[in-house]
C-alpha cells in the first residue's frame, strides 16, 4: 500500500536515512574524539601504571613532580621498573621564522618507554643522541603541508636546535598539535627552567603482582596518585565528558537527528494512513483484523526502515572512508556498537511512528467505507 | 448477458430466506439526544435473488446495509443471517463471519494501489490465512471468469473504472461468500460499463446459493433486480417485484 505512493515511500526512506546518518556519524565522531583523549595513554603500552600528582584530573592537566618521587616509586615493592615521562606544550620555530605549537613528549633516555611505537622513517634510537627529535606523520604534514615525508628537518625550541631524525605513526590526541618526541634529558634542556618538571612516572608491575594492588601500594607509600592505564584513560575521558561542552554539543546534534527522523517518519506514516483510511476501512469490512493490518504495515515499514538504515550506515561508512587520510579526522572510525545501537533507535522510531499512525486505523469504523 | 431467471412476484417467491430482519431500529447520539435513523425495519432477503435497496439520500440505506453486513450494530430488533443471529455475535465473531460469508463491492472500488489486480482480488483469502501465491492463483481464475484475462497483473491505476470495479467484484467473489453486498456499484461508471457490471452481478445472483444486496440511486439498473425495497426516512415503504417498480417509477 505504502509503496504505491512513491513520493511518500522515498520521503520515508529519506527520513530514516537522514536520522541514521546523523546518529551513526555524529556518535562515531564523538566516540573517536573521546578515544583520542585517551590515545596518548594507550600509546604507552609498556607501562601498567601512571603515577602523578594527586591533583591531576586528566592527561593534559600536568602538575610536575619532584625528581625525588622517581626514586620513591622505584622503592615500592612489586615495581619492576619506573621511568620518568615528560608531557607539555611547547612552541617550535621553523628556519623561516614561522612558529608552531607542539606537544612535547620526553621519554626515558635509556629504555625509550613512551616513545611512538610505529616507525615510518628514520632511526628510532636517534632520540638517545643529543638534540634529536621524532615527529608524528600527521604533525609533519600539518607543519610542512605539501612537502614529502623526510627526516633531517631542523626546528628551534627555546633557542635549542632540534633535528627531526625520525617520523612515526601515532593516533592523534585530543589536541591536534604535532607531537614531538625527545629524550627526557633533552626535554629537560629545551624547556624553561622550573623547580619541578617531571610530569609522570611510568611503572611496570613485577611478574605476579597485580596492578590494582600495586597502585594502592604506590599511593599509600608515596602519597602520589597511581592509576592503571585503563583507569587513567577513563578518568581523562570522563573529565572531558563532565567538564566540557563537547558532549552537550554532540548530544544536541544527535537528539536533533532522532527528532527530525521521528518527525519525518511519523508525519509521513500518518499522512499515508489518513490518505488510505478508506482502503483500511474496506480491508476491515472484508474481515481483515487489526492484528493483520498491523502486520501488513509493519512488513512495509520494515522494508522502508531497512532501506533507509542501510543507506544511512552506508553513507557514514563512505564518509569515514573518504576522510580516512584527512589529518584532522585521522583514526576516526565507525564503531559496530554505534551501528547496532542506531539500529535499535531506528527500529524504535519506526515502531513509534507506526503505532502513532495506526491508532486511527485501529479505531476506524469500517462502516465509513459506505459513506460517500 | 441477459437476465435469465424469471422474477417472481414478491409474495410468490419460494427461495429460502438468507437474511431475516425484524423490527430493527438504529439510534445515533447527537449531543445529549438520540436520533433514530431506522424505524422498525422488517424484511426478508432471499437466496438466489438480487435485491435492491433504493431511496433518496439520507433515507438510511447505507446504515441498513452496514447493519445487515455486521459492520454496524443495531440499537434493537433481530437479524438472522444464514440462520445465525447477528445480534448475539461478538465483534470478533462478526469479523470472522464477514470474512467467510460476505463479499463487498464499494462505490469507489477501494483497491490497494500498490497491489496488482490479482493480489487485490486475493485479499479475502489472504486475510483467511491462505498463502499469497495460492490466493493470487485462485483470484486469477475468478478474474478470468469475469472477463479480466490479460489484466490480472496490472496495478489499479492502469485499469479503467469498469475494470477496477470488476477487480472489486472478483475480490467479493474469490472466497465464495453466500452474501454479496454492493454499495452504489455503478455510481462511478458510465452507463455502458455500469450495465456490464450489473450483468455480472445478475449472473451471480442466479446462483441459488447466493444472495446479492445492492444499494443504489441509479434507476437505469433497476431492471436487473428481482426485488426492490424502497426506503424513505428510515423506513421501508415498499417491497416490490422489480418489474412493477420499474413500471411505476421508471
Amino acid at each position: 500500500m505504502l509503496m504505491g505512493d512513491r513520493a511518500k515511500y522515498f520521503g520515508l526512506i529519506f527520513g530514516v536515512t537522514f536520522a541514521t546518518l546523523l546518529m551513526t556519524q555524529q556518535v562515531s565522531i564523538f566516540i573517536s574524539l573521546m578515544a583520542r583523549t585517551a590515545s596518548a595513554i594507550y600509546a604507552v603500552d609498556e607501562a601498567d601504571i601512571w603515577v602523578m600528582d594527586p591533583r591531576v584530573r586528566y592527561l593534559e592537566e600536568v602538575e610536575p613532580l619532584r625528581d625525588v618521587e622517581l626514586g620513591n616509586v622505584r622503592s615500592v615493592a612489586g615495581v619492576e621498573w619506573a621511568v620518568p615521562f615528560y608531557k607539555g606544550l611547547a612552541t617550535i620555530r621553523m628556519p623561516d621564522g614561522v612558529t608552531q605549537q607542539v606537544q612535547l613528549i620526553g621519554v626515558d633516555d635509556v629504555t625509550m618507554v613512551g616513545r611512538c611505537p610505529e616507525m615510518v622513517m628514520g632511526d628510532p634510537m636517534a632520540l638517545q643522541r643529543p638534540q634529536q627529535a621524532m615527529m608524528d606523520v600527521n604533525g609533519f604534514l600539518f607543519t610542512w603541508p605539501g612537502e614529502p615525508l623526510q627526516v633531517g628537518k631542523q626546528v628551534e625550541l627555546n633557542d635549542n636546535r632540534l633535528t627531526i631524525s625520525a617520523l612515526c605513526e601515532v593516533m592523534p590526541t585530543f589536541f591536534t598539535f604535532p607531537i614531538l618526541y625527545v629524550s627526557y634529558n633533552t626535554a629537560m634542556e629545551v624547556t624553561p627552567p622550573t623547580r619541578n618538571k617531571m610530569s609522570f612516572v611510568l611503572v611496570k608491575a613485577a611478574d605476579g603482582v597485580s596492578v590494582a594492588e600495586l597502585t594502592e601500594r604506590i599511593t599509600a607509600q608515596t602519597g602520589l596518585q597511581a592509576l592503571s592505564q585503563h583507569d587513567f584513560a577513563w578518568r581523562s575521558i570522563n573529565y572531558i565528558l563532565e567538564r566540557t561542552g563537547i558532549p552537550i554539543n554532540f548530544g544536541i546534534t544527535i537528539i536533533l537527528g532522532v527528532l527530525i527522523g521521528l518527525a519525518i517518519t511519523a508525519q509521513t506514516f500518518y499522512i499515508f494512513v489518513v490518505e488510505n483510511l478508506k482502503q483500511f476501512a474496506a480491508l476491515k469490512a472484508i474481515g481483515v483484523t487489526n492484528l493483520q493490518l498491523l502486520r501488513m504495515v509493519l512488513a512495509q515499514a520494515a522494508i522502508v526502515g531497512l532501506s533507509g538504515y542501510g543507506l544511512g550506515v552506508g553513507l557514514t561508512a563512505v564518509f569515514f572512508t573518504v576522510t580516512a587520510d584527512a589529518p584532522a579526522l585521522k583514526g576516526f572510525q565507525m564503531y559496530w556498537q554505534v551501528v547496532v545501537g542506531t539500529a535499535g533507535v531506528m527500529t524504535l522510531i519506526v515502531v513509534i511512528s507506526i503505532l502513532f499512525s495506526l491508532r486511527r486505523v485501529f479505531k476506524l469504523d469500517p462502516a465509513m467505507v459506505f459513506r460517500g | 448477458m441477459a437476465k435469465q431467471s424469471k422474477v417472481l412476484p414478491v409474495t410468490a417467491s419460494t427461495n429460502p430466506v438468507a437474511i431475516q430482519v425484524r423490527k430493527v431500529v438504529k439510534d445515533f447520539a447527537v449531543g445529549n439526544e438520540h436520533l433514530r435513523v431506522l424505524h422498525d425495519i422488517t424484511a426478508d432477503i432471499r437466496m438466489g435473488e438480487l435485491t435492491m435497496l433504493v431511496g433518496p439520500s439520507g433515507c438510511g440505506k447505507t446504515t441498513l446495509i452496514s447493519i445487515l453486513s455486521g459492520i454496524l450494530s443495531s440499537s434493537g430488533g433481530e437479524i438472522t443471517i444464514f440462520g445465525e443471529s447477528l445480534i448475539a455475535m461478538k465483534d470478533s465473531a462478526k469479523v470472522l463471519f464477514r470474512r467467510e460469508n460476505i463479499g463487498f463491492i464499494f462505490q469507489q472500488y477501494n483497491l490497494l494501489p500498490a497491489l496488482t489486480a490479482a493480489e487485490n482480488a486475493a485479499m479475502p483469502l489472504v486475510a483467511a490465512g491462505m498463502t499469497l501465491e495460492a490466493a493470487t492463483e485462485k483470484a486469477r481464475e475468478v478474474l478470468r471468469r469475469i472477463g479480466m484475462e490479460g489484466q490480472t497483473e496490472k496495478l489499479p491505476r492502469m485499469l479503467s473504472g469498469g475494470q477496477q470495479q470488476r477487480v472489486a467484484i472478483a475480490r467479493a467473489l474469490v472466497h465464495n461468500p453466500r452474501l454479496i453486498v454492493c454499495d452504489e456499484p455503478t455510481a462511478a461508471l458510465d452507463a455502458k460499463t455500469g450495465r456490464q457490471v450489473m450483468e455480472i452481478l445478475r449472473e451471480i445472483a442466479n446462483d441459488t446459493n447466493r444472495c446479492v444486496l445492492v444499494v443504489t440511486h441509479d434507476n437505469r439498473i433497476y431492471s436487473f433486480a428481482d426485488r426492490i425495497l424502497a426506503m424513505s426516512d428510515g423506513r421501508i415503504v415498499g417491497d416490490h417485484a422489480a418489474e412493477d417498480y420499474v413500471h411505476d417509477h421508471g
